[in-house]
């Protein structure tokens, strides 16, 4: 059983990997617009070159 | 703001160098912000924006395609009336919004504050859950209490962060000495945390902090629909406002200037032009003109307007440039004085309990009683403190309104997703339990079973001559009467006549002459008539006596339907106007309403809605104008269509987005079937509780029956909320 003491710890850290991703996501504001974003992907203005700004 | 010299960050010598970018640059940026209702896809996205940023004064605009709204940094001096012919070349409708009104992002922190709690509280319930299924699944002795302590040290920080809302609810419920749904919550929340933990304290074999934690999460995800849903209505509510960006011309030495209507005072000069409308009350000092008295009176026929006469704030001007002297502005204008009224109205209606609040009243109580007995039972049963505590907690545990929480908001979520598609906004919470018990309908006429725009009604009485010179008489003037008849006769086929010197008289109407004869269209006191009892502008050819041509209200699209739907439903339909006896006469028998009032003021709407409310029917009010606003307010539930005044939609409950009248019969039937659903979710909660109480004042609940309890009827109750769609 002594495996627990790294599975355990494991399991937790990678949760909180996802807990801090979630709020990342939240607090830079991606869920403004879910329907624009997910149309922009389709857009080739910016293909050959990077956008200027 | 001072500028302070900025220490270099660059690495490198060259960029030392190079001459330093002023990095903040002075805020001169005019933030405006356009609707853009058309706009669907990703072509129109990069349409849009590349139209805006190729303006030399926009310095960046964004569209966002989810609130159809493009936002845009721009010079201060860039105004959206500029951009709008910019987005009308690339085929593109928008319109201007006011940014002041569009308070989204102060009350988007509440959302997004939720929206951490629930994540937090999903973390936090998995990993817990992960390691109760092992203690259930057989772990004991000491790996039981790793997992037990392991949980506690989640479990703790996590209640204390996520469930906030729940106990600054309870204690502010329970500082004025009621109860509600969550002083229940709290109680089994504490209870659970504190038996858990004495007992892992003890090496104990039962637990219970998964359950906290998922009873957290069911209800935050409760709470988070509920907010989403009155967030949706709420944006779009303030967008309409947004639309209506209030500015006026005010007369000054420099000639006219616009500014916010804000910032007029009493005294100022305004300018108001043809088709707008007043901002503020006030006289007439210059100028001859119609004002269209719709929104405020329910009337149809245009007033003159000359020097002298007094006009309220929201009134339209018709055919002539009209200088006005403001009387009172702001807060003190019969507009807003109307405001009062619609208060006295509402404090009838907060009486209202919702489903979910009486349901709680016969539940919170409930609850805690059985709770305690169970306690009190076990302990003189068997003088264990420590079992009966435990005893005490699975009772509360079990019975914890997770599904109850969940009950409601799922079902209105799904009701209200469904009525939004079909262009109703539902702005008030308990908006769809209400519209549920309706049985009588009362419908405002202009501008709600009508459109407000005239439509000819005896084309075929004029001679061709006649028609055509009305027809070069009528294309001259942008009155409502004129553009009707202009159309009708085009329609028909009807060739302007050679009329020559055509001038608009503001006020009267126009005039022109033909074949050396003076010809006139306008009003009958102009052409020497007698004005009958509908609608009508006369024409006067010099030849005899004036010719009236009749105008009638052309109905809404829809209103036909939506009178005959709501009939079939068993509904009681009325008509209460403001407009004069014939005009409501005639389309009351066209809709086939039987029971109509016409001429009726502003306190005599709201006093007949009060008078139907007192003899045991549940009114559902329909209007749009300032008049309707307390009658509105007055009715057990109300809706309003989008063109109604601010005032009016403000009032109501409930508001039609589109032009057409038909998705008031089918809200009616989706929120009879929501009320529906929501009564049985409630019997499905109950069901469970009925089954697993029992078990629990027994002593032979074990954590993991409250866990697969709560999950079931919480999903369960969703499925069934699920099914309205």
């Amino acid at each position: 059983m002594s495996v627990l003491a790294y599975l355990i710890p494991i399991s937790l850290f990678l949760g909180s990997v996802g807990l801090v991703a979630f709020v990342y996501t939240v607090r830079s504001n991606q869920y403004d617009d879910p329907e624009g974003d997910s149309r922009r992907i389709l857009n080739d203005d910016w293909d050959d070159k990077p956008r200027p700004d | 703001m001072t500028v302070q010299p900025r220490p270099s960050l660059a690495a490198c010598p060259a960029c030392v160098a190079a001459p330093q970018v002023p990095v903040e640059a002075p805020p001169t940026e005019a933030r405006l912000a356009l609707s853009l209702p058309g706009i669907h896809c990703q072509a129109c996205i990069s349409t849009v924006e590349r139209a805006l940023n190729a303006h030399p004064a926009v310095h960046s605009a964004r569209v966002n395609l989810t609130l159809k709204r493009a936002l845009i940094e721009a010079e201060p001096e860039l105004r959206a009336a500029d951009l709008i012919p910019v987005l009308a070349k690339v085929g593109h409708e928008a319109h201007e919004l006011d940014l002041a009104a569009l308070a989204t992002t102060g009350s988007d922190r509440a959302g997004r504050d939720l929206l951490m709690r629930l994540a937090v509280a999903f973390f936090a319930s998995m990993n817990v859950m992960l390691l109760s299924i092992s203690v259930w699944s057989g772990a004991s002795d000491a790996t039981r209490d790793l997992f037990h302590w392991i949980s506690a040290a989640i479990t703790f920080p996590a209640v204390i962060f996520s469930a906030q809302p729940f106990f600054v609810n309870a204690w502010s419920a329970l500082r004025v000495g009621r109860l509600n749904m969550d002083v229940p919550i709290v109680l089994a929340l504490v209870l659970a945390l504190v038996t858990s933990l004495w007992e892992t304290a003890l090496s104990g074999e039962h637990a219970y902090f998964d359950a906290a934690l998922t009873l957290t999460f069911f209800l935050l995800a409760g709470r988070y629909l509920d907010y989403r849903t009155r967030a949706v209505a709420r944006s779009a509510a303030e967008e309409l406002a947004a639309l209506e960006v209030p500015r006026a011309l005010r007369l000054g030495d420099g000639g006219a200037q616009e500014v916010p209507v804000a910032e007029l005072a009493v005294g100022d000069l305004i300018l108001v032009r043809p088709g707008g409308r007043m901002p503020v009350d006030g006289e007439i000092i210059d100028g001859q003109s119609e004002l269209d008295r719709s929104l405020l009176t329910g009337e149809t026929l245009p007033v003159y307007a000359a020097p002298g006469l007094a006009v309220s704030a929201g009134e339209v001007n018709l055919t002539g440039p009209l200088t006005i002297r403001a009387t009172a502005v702001g807060e003190d204008t019969s507009l807003h004085r109307m405001a009062d009224l619609v208060a006295i109205a509402e404090s009838g209606r907060s009486r209202y309990t919702s489903l979910a609040d009486s349901a709680a009243k016969l539940y919170a109580p409930g609850v805690h009683i059985l709770s305690a007995l169970a306690f009190v039972g076990w302990y003189l049963w068997t003088f264990d403190i420590r079992m009966a505590l435990n005893i005490a907690a699975a009772v509360l545990i079990i019975t914890c309104p997770c599904a109850l929480g969940l009950a409601v908001p799922a079902v209105t979520t799904a009701a209200s997703g469904r009525l939004f598609k079909r262009g109703m906004l539902i702005k008030h919470a308990t908006a769809l339990e209400r519209l549920a018990e309706v049985d009588t309908v009362v419908f405002d006429k202009t501008g709600t079973l009508t459109a407000g725009t005239p439509q000819l009604t005896n084309l075929h009485d004029h001679a061709t001559e006649n028609l055509a010179v009305a027809l070069a008489l009528a294309e001259a003037s942008a009155h409502p009467l004129s553009v009707a008849l202009a159309r009708a006769a085009r329609d028909a086929g009807i060739a302007a006549a050679d009329v020559q010197q055509i001038a608009e008289v503001p006020g009267h109407g126009t005039e022109g002459m033909y074949q050396g004869r003076v010809v006139r269209l306008g009003r009958a006191a102009w052409v020497g008539a007698v004005q009958g009892r509908q609608t009508a502008a006369w024409l006067d050819v010099g030849t005899g006596e004036a010719k009236p041509f009749l105008f009638t209200d052309a109905l809404r699209p829809g209103a036909a339907e939506a009178v005959a739907a709501l009939r079939a439903a068993g509904k009681e339909v009325l008509l209460i106007s403001g407009d004069t006896v014939g005009a409501v006469e005639e389309l009351a028998a066209r809709l086939g309403i039987s029971k109509w009032v016409a001429e009726a003021l502003p306190d005599e709407k709201s006093a007949r809605v009060q008078k139907l409310t007192n003899r045991g029917h549940k009114v559902l009010m329909v209007g749009d104008g300032l008049n309707d606003t307390a009658a509105l307010a007055a009715a057990h539930v109300s809706i309003s269509p989008a063109s109604a005044l601010d005032a009016a939609r403000v009032a109501s409950d409930i508001v039609l987005l589109g032009q057409d009248l038909t998705p008031i019969a089918e809200a009616c039937s989706v929120a009879q079937k929501a009320t529906r659903r929501i009564r049985e979710n409630f019997r499905i909660a109950t069901l469970y509780n009925v089954v697993a109480v029992p078990l629990a004042v027994a002593g032979l609940a074990t954590p993991l029956i409250a866990a697969l309890a709560m999950s079931t009827s919480s999903i369960t109750v969703s499925l069934n909320a699920l099914r309205l769609r």
